[in-house]
């Protein structure tokens, strides 16, 4: 789960993370001066996007006045942001956080992340804190710190204190700054998370210690042990990604016009990486998973549909656990409930493919059978084609 | 020979009781495989399918010599049951159970870790795998068997239904298997692709190795590094997830592309400059390997 920056914030409250004042979070339909603002600013104003790079585009704004904090908080709210990090996809910003400008004399990256490879928990850090770390690490590696930590013992004195020396922290900042380190590690294990991030630590004009910004995101797998956390609204599922995952079907929206039912993960990557090959592109990723009945893959076509975008679908199931016939059952029933309006490919193998296959063909439904993914992949790209 | 799994393993199975459990146990006793028992805690001294069920895998151990584990526990005690199997004396650990939180993993390498330097290593398979099988001699997992044949070509895979996908290609063109290994798709795992080529490299009967990839980590990138440098046998791979958009799981827990780290270019690059054969169209996985496997033989070389 990949959470907002106020979001991330509020947690770094509670493990007393210093951080700059916040005035509070305005969305879309609140009105921009449902804010308070005491004191004489300046305010800062920053979109509550799942995506760096916001300074670029425009979702980072310093306002001298209570009048220019809410004309940017109204221009915001709504605006479409394209950074370099959102891959060409332009994210709506919902919602605003208002918080105290501070002219900042440094910057510091300081995270912890999971290293897959060493199966550890490690923090990253970098006395050159401010851009992103993908930079930082092509262009000038050597700056940056890495120390494994242990979750269940956290972060040690010594080790806090090893990283304050390595990154120059003053000396008058050095209790503040391990309090942050030790935060953050302890952050990371109570939270099942898979990244936190402070970019940057910042050390203000008047010397104070502060996290500018938060980035948490946290382990799906653990969410069952996290209420709270499962509680919290989905930022960056799309409506129907969302609705698919309360029924238990695992769909990413994509591009392309060909919609695709796959059973496993790996296969479904592999349908669209086929389906790419064979001269198309995949409307979608879904994993209809190794348990579907009919009620799921009835589903999974209506989700499938609600992207207007898909001309074609293809089903590609290899039967293991699950069984060709059950499936063409399934696919025919749904075939029943949702009109289908566009052509349908079916690639059937594994147990009971001779039944299955036979299901289909005397259902009388319009649909093509192909005998490979290739050949399946192919008729879906025609069908497509033909179709737009 | 085959690696990990043969006709003489002795397999406890954790969870053999509960749905999942109760039904793949019962195709493995089906295939022939040698369950000798079953671990539900509270169920002890009753029998499933004819098997003894424990309450706890000392116990099973101790009575039965099981030497294999199988664990079908739901994700929030699974990490603890490969750690209890492991504690038991068990020597081959495979873990279904796809959803066990990445740092519960975490705990169970570095537990694990420990028993290794105090000599009392073990070997984990997965988790969030379909198993391992060794054709026509025992199936630990949730394969369907009948697609498999016993034959020299080894499989090491991340996926599920992928595997089985190229498995049934292989045996189409009359290729069997040694041993099919799927290594599973979460990011903190037991074996990796290393682990599992290094022990082909080794088995006198297997041939040629089939390794089934996709995007996240760097898991092909030390495959490619270790082929270069140990394999005399020849590897075909394929990697899953060309099309991928960067920054989202697909499915699979480990197969996400972050930053420019695991990504499916880099991965290809390293197995080819590494000497393995990439096939880029999964359904002509079966016929490059045949097509190659007999030239080689036919030219002498690997």
């Amino acid at each position: 789960m990949k959470l907002l920056e106020y979001e991330g914030k509020d947690i770094f409250e509670v493990y007393k993370i210093p951080l700059l004042a916040r005035y509070g979070v305005v969305r879309i339909g609140d009105s921009a001066e449902s804010v308070k603002l005491d004191g004489p600013g300046p305010w800062v104003v920053k979109a509550q996007v799942l995506a760096g790079g916001r300074g670029k585009a425009g979702g980072v704004k310093i306002a001298r006045t209570k009048e220019e904090t809410y004309t940017y908080i109204n221009n915001m709210l709504g605006m479409k942001m394209v950074t370099h990090q959102t891959h060409g996809a332009a994210l709506t910003v919902e919602e605003v956080l208002i918080e105290a400008a501070t002219a900042l004399e440094r910057e510091i990256y300081i995270s912890v992340v999971l290293d897959r490879k060493e199966a550890t928990p490690m923090i990253i850090a970098s006395a050159e804190g401010g851009m992103s770390i993908e930079e930082l690490a092509l262009t000038k590696p050597e700056c940056i710190i890495k120390m494994p930590v242990d979750v269940n013992t956290g972060l040690l004195d010594f080790q806090a204190r090893e990283l304050a020396f390595a990154l120059k922290i003053p000396w008058k900042n050095f209790r503040e700054f391990a309090a942050v380190a030790k935060g953050i590690v302890k952050i990371f294990a109570d939270y099942d998370a898979s990244l936190v991030e402070i970019n940057p630590l910042a050390i203000t004009k008047d010397g104070r210690l502060v996290a500018v910004d938060a980035k948490v995101v946290t382990d799906d797998n653990a969410l069952f042990r996290h209420k709270d956390l499962e509680a919290k609204p989905d930022h960056e599922s799309s409506e129907i990604e969302k609705e698919a995952k309360a029924i238990g079907i695992n769909y990413i929206g994509l591009d392309g016009t060909i919609g695709c039912m796959v059973n496993g993960a790996g296969l479904a990557m592999a349908t669209l990486d086929t389906v790419k090959l064979a001269g198309g592109s995949a409307a979608n990723f879904l994993d209809v998973g190794g348990g579907a009945n009919v009620e799921q893959i009835t589903k999974a076509f209506q989700i499938i549909l609600k992207d207007v975008k898909v001309k074609a679908i293809l089903v590609n199931i290899f039967g293991g656990i699950m069984k060709c016939d059950n499936i063409a059952q399934g696919i025919v029933e749904a075939t029943k409930k949702v009109k289908l309006h566009v052509p349908l490919v079916v690639r059937l193998e594994g147990t009971n493919v001779k039944e299955g296959k036979a299901i289909l063909k005397s259902s009388g439904i319009k649909l093509e059978q192909a005998d490979s993914l290739w050949e399946a992949s192919q008729k879906a790209v025609k069908a497509a084609k033909t179709e737009a | 020979m085959s690696i990990l799994l043969n006709k003489k393993s002795k397999l406890l199975v954790h969870g053999m009781t509960g749905a999942q459990g109760s039904f793949h146990s019962n195709l493995c006793l089906e295939y022939g495989c040698n369950i000798v028992a079953g671990l539900t805690p509270g169920k002890g001294g009753t029998k499933h399918f004819n098997v003894p069920i424990f309450d706890t895998a000392k116990e099973a151990v101790k009575t039965t010599g099981a030497d294999t584990s199988l664990i079908f526990v739901p994700p929030p005690s699974a990490a603890d049951s490969i750690l209890e199997a492991a504690e038991a004396g068990i020597k081959v650990i495979i873990c279904i159970t796809e959803g066990i939180p990445v740092l519960d993993m975490v705990r169970v390498k570095k537990h694990l870790r420990r028993l290794e330097k105090d000599g009392r290593g073990v070997t984990l398979i997965g988790p969030n795998c379909p198993g391992v099988i060794t054709p026509a001699e025992c199936k630990a997992g949730i394969m369907p068997g009948y697609i498999h044949k016993k034959g020299h070509v080894g499989v090491v895979s991340r996926s599920g239904t992928l595997t089985y996908e190229a498995v049934w290609q292989l045996t189409s063109q009359g290729l069997g298997q040694s041993t099919v290994v799927g290594i599973g798709g979460d990011p903190v795992q037991g074996m990796n692709f290393v682990d599992v080529l290094k022990m082909f490299e080794a088995d006198k009967d297997t041939h040629a190795v089939v390794m089934i990839g996709e995007i996240g980590g760097s898991a092909e990138e030390d495959a490619a590094r270790f082929i270069k440098a140990h394999m005399s046998k020849p590897v075909f791979a394929f990697v899953a997830g060309k099309t991928a958009p960067p920054g989202r799981r697909m499915g699979h827990a480990g197969a996400i592309v972050e930053g420019n780290a695991g990504t499916h270019a880099s991965k290809v690059t390293a197995l080819e400059k590494a000497g393995a054969t990439v096939v880029e169209n999964l359904s002509h996985i079966g016929e490059t390997v045949a097509t190659k496997l007999k030239a080689g033989v036919k030219a002498g070389k690997k």
